[in-house]
């Protein structure tokens, strides 16, 4: 193949180095799934995974988790708005609080919110009071799914939000909106790919999420057994191809969601790149923390 | 509301409800769970709380995490700034097939990746025997939990890198390049200060990550006390082990690497001018 | 950027010292063995291990290390079977050994290498309830009324709950006569757990720091250990039947050949049948084999079944806790 000439140096080091160290750290771990998957038949293989407790297990990772998510779009949404539209005192430290369940180990987590919600905790107990179990159940696994998906829809929407044009929202009320026109055909439509983005890394988040859940949940079999505990417990009783079979589903669908992310997240990018006129300059500094997708209007 | 007309502002019942709901919901789900491990490290008093801290086994884990930390995040930083060079500088297929690559330890539940490790390198895994056989252990030792933190860090840096890479164009680069300087001279004085804010920014988050892994240690650390336990871990144990208030205590130690992580990203923040006024 | 070559160097220095770190086992200086044992052994083996070291020392002069692991029974033999180095196993039923013989680790008759089938002392499974015992739990029956939730380990990873599991089929069989009865007593039973810990000592931490559950299954030790730490809040209750459990213990040939400590790991686990170690197993609520030492305990007698009643842990294993078992038709619609 003949040399293809670059402008810029170290393409070869550059790509070389990323493939030997995902191929290594990614690519080969990843194939001994396939590799134990490999070892049960074609039927064993789907006996396993829609087995009556793979099935009620799947159904609650994947039920909570878009619950979770869903409860983070709405009140992620709120939050990034009044984080940023308004000023009240303490609102720097809340914003970083915002980062807390990112930061924080999922462990620790699991036993500060089990602390609090469960049927002695400091919440749990009035919950308790009137019939609801907000730990060991599957409230409880919401719960903990939130708590951990929190930041994404944040910080995936607050800096659009910040780098909305107040100019637009003046002409949309100059025109005759209502300030509720104005949010719902204006503003939330601008919000829309960094919601959906926040919504999707939440949810694969939620989807894996372990340690937090495991002492939030009850473990129960088909009630409230998520399916990383069920792979622990598979693993546990030396039944490595059942494991990895349940580990095989979950791959595909965290690629297939990944997928999607990244999807939305060029096309996004490709829009703005589309949009922006020739007078304006390329931004020199971005600011940390902002997702690929949601940027300047 | 800096500079916002009063057309564009919702009437202020309106804004004190959201602001009840916004700030409810924060101290429900975040203060109210640390302020629970707060008090309960602390419930016996700050000398049980210092020797909880200082006891052999909590150094042990600290030594563990750092050793851990201090190999996962460099090699992430480096991969990061390889593979951000690679995908936004240059064409070639499979380009989003890579980005994609990149993010899966993401979005890979940690349980999952731990086993990963144990199918790889256990006794009855693909190259585990030969490893064994020559005398190198890599499961249920060290080597195998920091493979383990670094698998689930990688995509952190590289995150940060790629859209900020993208954002700048390589004009500066190629500008360098044609007033003379080397391929390194060039990536050394032009591209990496320019890159010094979402890098630090990566490593901190990469940083938090690593100290704060569960799942997937938990899967391939022997459970060793004083050996093989990271500060996760050992938190585990001492909840296990009925002894409450040293586990919160210990947990402590994770929420304070965790307000660190979160001041200094706020500072970088600052630094990088995101308190910029609206136009 | 120097920053850049700082960098490196000190990435190839930590990769240079993981190097040298994970290939050196043995450092030379005194013994170091490895016990990987069950979960609410940790306070027992605190106490043996420093007695054992200084015994050792006394006797032979060598300073022995001994590092513990703890968790759920099947979940430590897995982690043994997939190359945790341990010279000694403890675990909660001779079936979990089995598993790790059957991978040659072991010799299969190690059963028979120590007195007493390998178990240096016996215990069983009884219940720990709140103070004035509101429901009124006396006996296996009385686990299956409608309002008592019951905390019970996940039978599938812990020793505790498959003993546990056990001793309430045996009693249901007994007094409903036959299987089918018994294995509708069984899911009537887990009916009432609403939470499922994967060791025994998850399931202690639910029922008494998260306040779940009117009962709890559980090991004989475990439940003093509860009621000694819970000031008054917990009582023990006996059931007048029970399983008799008997954890074993074995040196992992394979590991202890290879880290050359055979000799200090036969001597460790006969250390634990002579009279001190017993008289430490006594203390922690165990029962020991050694007459005297058991005279000293205060534990009540009861009737005691083995598992032999099962036809040994093979079959039990088999017929209960395998895919498809009688605890997985507990939960399939």
């Amino acid at each position: 193949m003949a040399k293809q000439r670059r402008a810029l140096p170290g393409f070869g080091l550059s790509l070389g180095v990323t493939l030997a160290y995902l191929g290594l750290m990614v690519m080969i771990p990843l194939s001994t799934v396939v590799w134990r998957t490999a070892e049960l038949s074609l039927g064993q293989f789907w006996s396993t995974i829609s087995s009556d407790r793979a099935l009620a297990s799947f159904a609650l990772s994947f039920g909570a988790a878009l619950v979770a998510a869903g409860i983070n779009v709405v009140m992620g949404v709120i939050v990034a708005w009044v984080l940023t539209r308004y000023e009240f005192p303490g609102r720097r430290i809340l914003d970083g609080i915002v980062d807390l369940p990112f930061a924080l180990p999922t462990a620790v987590a699991g036993i500060a919110l089990a602390a609090t919600w469960a049927p002695n905790g400091f919440l749990g107990k009035y919950l308790h009071a009137i019939g609801i179990e907000g730990a060991y159940s599957r409230l409880g696994v919401i719960i903990a799914l939130t708590f951990i998906g929190l930041p994404f829809v944040v910080r995936t929407v607050q800096p659009v939000l910040e780098g909305l044009d107040p100019r637009v929202e003046e002409a949309a009320a100059m025109l005759g909106a209502t300030r509720l026109q104005t949010i719902r055909r204006v503003i939330l439509p601008a919000l829309r790919p960094a919601i959906v983005t926040g919504f999707a890394l939440a949810f694969a988040r939620a989807l894996g999420e372990y340690g937090s859940v495991v002492f939030m949940s009850g473990n129960m079999p088909m009630k409230t057994e998520i399916t990383p505990l069920l792979i622990m417990s598979k693993l546990e009783q030396f039944d490595y191809a059942g494991a990895t079979a349940l580990a095989l589903v979950m791959l595909v669908v965290s690629f297939g969601i990944l997928v999607a992310i990244n999807g939305l997240t060029w096309r996004a990018a490709e829009r703005r790149q589309a949009i922006r006129t020739p007078a304006e300059p390329a931004p020199t500094a971005v600011p940390p923390g902002a997702a690929s997708a949601g940027g300047e209007l | 509301m800096k500079g916002r007309s009063r057309v564009c502002t919702e009437p202020v019942w309106v804004r004190a409800i959201l602001m009840i709901v916004a700030l409810g919901f924060l101290a429900v789900f975040l203060v109210l769970p640390l302020g629970a491990v707060l008090y309960a490290a602390f419930s016996k008093g700050l000398d049980a709380y210092i020797a909880a801290v200082r006891e052999a086994d909590t150094r042990s884990a600290v030594r563990l995490t750092l050793l851990a930390a201090g190999i996962a995040v460099p090699l992430n930083v480096c991969f990061g700034i390889a593979a951000a060079w690679a995908i936004t500088r240059f064409k070639f297929p499979g380009k989003r097939v890579l980005v994609t690559i990149i993010d899966l330890p993401f979005a890979v539940s940690p349980v999952i990746a731990g086993m990963l490790f144990v199918l790889l390198f256990g006794a009855h895994g693909l190259i585990g025997p030969w490893l064994l056989g020559h005398g190198i252990k890599i499961v249920f030792a060290i080597p195998a939990i920091v493979i383990a933190t670094s698998f689930v860090t990688i995509p952190f840096v590289a995150r940060e890198l790629i859209p900020a890479l993208e954002a700048r164009g390589p004009e500066q680069e190629l500008a360098a390049l044609t007033l003379g300087a080397t391929a390194w001279q060039t990536f050394r004085r032009v591209t990496l200060p320019n890159l010094r804010w979402p890098l630090a920014y990566g490593a901190i988050l990469c940083t938090a990550r690593a100290v704060g892994e569960f799942g997937a240690v938990s899967v391939v650390s022997g459970h060793i006390r004083g050996e093989t336990n990271t500060i996760p871990l050992h938190v585990e144990i001492l909840y296990n082990d009925f002894q409450y208030q040293a586990a919160f205590a210990v947990a402590t130690i994770l929420i304070g690497i965790a307000l660190a992580t979160l001041i200094g990203k706020s500072f970088i923040e600052w630094h990088a001018g995101r308190g910029r006024p609206s136009h | 950027m120097s920053r850049g070559v700082t960098w490196i160097t000190i990435l190839l220095l930590a990769i240079s010292s993981l190097g040298m770190g994970c290939s050196s086992e043995k450092d030379g200086k005194g013994a170091e063995l490895l016990n990987v044992s069950y979960d609410p052994t940790r306070e027992l083996y605190t106490d043996l291990n420093a007695a054992f070291t200084k015994a050792y020392a006394a006797k032979t002069g060598t300073t022995v290390r001994i590092k513990q692991s703890h968790g759920g029974s099947g979940k430590q033999a897995r982690s043994v079977i997939d190359g945790l180095e341990a010279d000694i196993v403890s675990l909660a039923l001779a079936g979990d050994i089995d598993a790790i013989a059957t991978k040659g680790l072991t010799d299969k008759a190690w059963q028979g290498r120590l007195p007493e089938r390998s178990a240096p002392y016996t215990s069983t499974i009884v219940f720990v309830v709140r103070k004035g015992n509101p429901k009124q739990i006396a006996d296996w029956g009385d686990l299956v009324k409608p309002d008592v939730k019951i905390i019970c380990p996940n039978p599938k990873t812990s020793g505790a709950a498959r003993w546990g599991y056990l001793a309430a089929w045996g009693y249901a069989r007994a007094k409903l006569g036959g299987d089918e009865a018994a294995q509708g007593f069984l899911k009537a039973l887990f009916a009432n757990v609403p939470v499922l810990d994967s060791g025994a000592r998850g399931a202690t931490t639910t029922f008494t720091e998260r306040a779940m559950g009117d009962v709890l299954i559980a090991w004989e030790n475990e439940a003093h250990l509860i009621a000694l730490h819970g000031g008054d809040a917990y009582q023990v209750v006996v059931p007048p039947r029970s399983i008799l459990a008997e954890p074993p213990v074995a040196v992992i040939d394979q590991y202890a050949t290879k880290h050359g400590t055979a000799e200090v790991a036969k001597a460790y686990l006969e250390f634990l049948y002579t009279e001190e170690g017993q008289q430490i197993i006594a203390k922690h609520h165990y029962r020991p084999r050694n007459a005297k030492a058991a005279a000293a305990t205060k534990l009540p007698t009861l009737e005691l079944f083995t598992i032999d009643e099962f036809g040994g842990w093979a079959t039990a294993h088999a017929k209960h806790f395998a895919d498809g078992g009688s605890f997985d038709r507990i939960y399939s619609r």
